[in-house]
């Protein structure tokens, strides 16, 4: 069976960002750009189903600019077979990406989506379960295990309460949570081989989606700093403060 | 103004995050009706009507919601929703699951997990892990959004005589079905809603370790959570997780014991009142968000603490 992943380019998880003067936006001038954690986690994912015989084929897609071919060629590198780029220098949001990634799953036909569950940089946690919806499919979100078999794919979630198992027809989304895997690392050799795989580009318009977004951005602050705080030098301390200068115990 | 508020619980009672919810929902103004689905519920939408400045309860009592099952819930609220401006549901792992999928139904974008209401259609969210506040208009007819808990106060979960009204169909979409769950078991109080959070880190070295927090929480009355480290090396559960993809706390007072302050763990905790941060390194980032450092092995630390307390 084919597996879908969509994944996306975001700022390093290792990068404190700030807010521009202007409050327009985050200032990403000259930061480092990396595959969202979580959608290596799908690569990943995908990429063991292949290995244990039950996927055939791996497409990676991202809604992005250009640069975005970076992340592609990783996921490439990572054992993805091909790639498409859906090239867009909108600010997509969840929904117009979901729409695009429709229009690709009608086309592509797979039985799987592996996607993240939340894009680091805007944490909406929505693309997959959008897709899900408007391609008529369940979704499996947040898990943690995924075993594919009979026709059926079995999904463990983290949910809030502890972990939940659902049963779900195929094709189906899945959306993938920290404790699913841990991904590899790409080899020399392999990323020399991404270099060769086959990188399609469509627009938007190729594939009949608006990305016109619905929610507009009014302004960007940076949060509420703490005041910073002192050293207490023993437990002794720390309990007298805690009760006679804090008063919270 | 007509806002639909998804309520969240677990088919006998109403859980305390669905009042803060409803706050969000009286920030907006208008007419507030709650939304039961599940199965053999009756009992959760009448404790819905007695919440104050709820104005209607529409229970919908099927075996098709009774796992809340996102397949299900989301065709019932995008059904039901499409007659109301809003629709509120909490940023927990339920309402995330099914608030995406029944925006994209009615095919309006949706704003997710947002910390204040600055009007009907504007609205304060974080993004980049609390490292930026994004201040966001929807131009949407129905404006699907996820609540914060933490950040709006509960409204009283008594005071107001709501009439409950039972809705008569329901569908089963038949594409996922339940296997099996398993819940964590515990007395002490909800991560979420606690006055008092102790959390570890990888610092404990192994799940045995963490009976010592377990021991201070049961002496403050706190909850206990921990680092993704600690969630990963299998010392705890996922569901103790703290941080920018886990579980978002703002208690009055939150211990990080052995935790170095990455920022994805502050972004789960920053909003705490009081923060006390126990670590051997000095250096630890984790001092700089703290009220209160102390730089001492917590091994010493911890049971010292227990003994004074
Ligand atoms: C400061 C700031 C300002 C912004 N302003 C605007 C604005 O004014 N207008 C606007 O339209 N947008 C704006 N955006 C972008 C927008 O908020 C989100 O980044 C975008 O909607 C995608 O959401 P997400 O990445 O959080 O999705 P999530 O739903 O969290 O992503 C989950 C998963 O979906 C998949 N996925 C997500 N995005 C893609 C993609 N592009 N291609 C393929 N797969 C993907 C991945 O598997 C990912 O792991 C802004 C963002 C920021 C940070
Ligand atoms: C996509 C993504 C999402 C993430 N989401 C989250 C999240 O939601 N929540 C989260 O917490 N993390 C999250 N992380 C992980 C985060 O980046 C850090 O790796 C993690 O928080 C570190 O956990 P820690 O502080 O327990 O471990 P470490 O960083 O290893 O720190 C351990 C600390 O314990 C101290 N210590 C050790 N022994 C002792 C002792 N005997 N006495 C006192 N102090 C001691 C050390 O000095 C050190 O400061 C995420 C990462 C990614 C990439």
């Amino acid at each position: 069976m084919k597996v879908l992943v969509p994944i996306k380019r975001v700022v390093d998880y290792n990068v404190k960002v700030r807010v521009k003067a202007d409050q327009s936006d985050v200032d990403l001038a000259n930061v480092k750009m990396a595959m969202n954690p979580f959608c290596e986690i799908a690569v990943e994912e995908a990429v063991r189903l292949k290995e244990k015989g039950v996927a055939t084929e791996i497409v990676v897609v991202t809604v992005g600019t250009k640069a975005a071919q970076e992340q592609l060629r990783t996921a490439m590198a990572l054992g993805a077979d091909r790639a498409i780029l859906v090239e867009t220098d909108e600010a997509a949001q969840p929904l117009g990406i979901a729409k695009a990634l429709k229009a690709l799953v009608d086309k592509e036909q797979p039985q799987l989506v592996i996607l993240g569950k939340q894009a680091i940089d805007g944490d909406n946690n929505q693309t997959g379960q959008m897709l899900a919806a408007l391609a008529g499919m369940p979704q499996g979100t947040f898990a943690s295990e995924v075993n594919v078999a009979e026709g059926k794919v079995k999904v463990t979630r983290e949910i809030d309460g502890g972990l939940q198992t659902v049963e779900l027809n195929l094709p189906a989304v899945v959306t993938t949570d920290l404790r699913l895997n841990e991904p590899r690392y790409a080899s020399l050799p392999n990323i020399m081989k991404a270099k060769k795989k086959p990188l399609d580009t469509v627009s938007p318009a190729d594939l009949g989606v608006d990305l016109t977004p619905g929610i507009k951005t009014l302004k960007v602050e940076p949060p509420a700093e703490r005041q910073a705080g002192i050293k207490v030098a023993s437990v002794e301390e720390l309990v007298d403060k805690l009760k006679n200068e804090a008063k919270v115990i | 103004m007509s806002i639909l508020v998804y309520a969240e619980h677990d088919n006998a009672t109403l859980k305390g995050v669905t009042l803060n919810v409803i706050a969000a929902a009286q920030a907006i103004g208008g007419d507030i009706t709650v939304l039961v689905a599940g199965e053999g519920c009756a009992a959760v939408a009448d404790e819905a009507a007695k919440v104050a400045g709820v104005s209607k309860v529409l229970l919908a009592d099927n075996a098709a919601y009774t796992h809340q099952l996102a397949e299900n819930v989301a065709a019932l609220v995008a059904e039901v929703g499409k007659d109301y401006t809003h629709i509120l549901a909490a940023a927990t792992t339920s309402g995330k699951n099914f608030a995406p999928r029944a925006a994209a139904l009615l095919d309006v974008g949706m704003i997710s997990e947002i910390s204040s209401v600055e009007s009907a259609d504007t609205f304060k969210r974080p993004i980049y892990a609390g490292n930026a506040i994004a201040t966001v208009q929807s131009s949407d007819a129905i404006k699907v959004i996820t609540v914060r808990g933490t950040s709006f106060d509960a409204v009283a979960a008594e005071g107001g005589s709501a009439g409950v009204e039972t809705l008569g169909s329901a569908t089963d979409a038949g594409i996922s079905s339940f296997v099996g769950e398993e819940l964590a078991k515990s007395d002490r109080p909800d991560l979420t809603a606690a006055k008092v959070v102790i959390s570890g880190g990888r610092g404990m070295q192994n799940g045995d370790n963490f009976e010592m927090l377990y021991t201070l929480a049961d002496k403050l009355g706190a909850a206990v959570g921990a680092s993704r480290a600690a969630v990963d090396a299998g010392f705890v559960p996922n569901d103790m997780q703290v941080g920018q993809t886990g579980k978002i706390v703002a208690p009055e007072l939150y211990i990080a014991i052995g935790i170095s302050g990455a920022i994805q763990h502050l972004a789960g905790m920053k909003d705490s009142k009081v923060i006390v941060a126990i670590n051997k390194d000095e250096e630890a980032p984790i001092f700089q968000v703290a009220d209160y450092g102390l730089v001492a092995d917590l091994f010493d630390a911890v049971p010292a603490l227990q003994s004074q307390l």
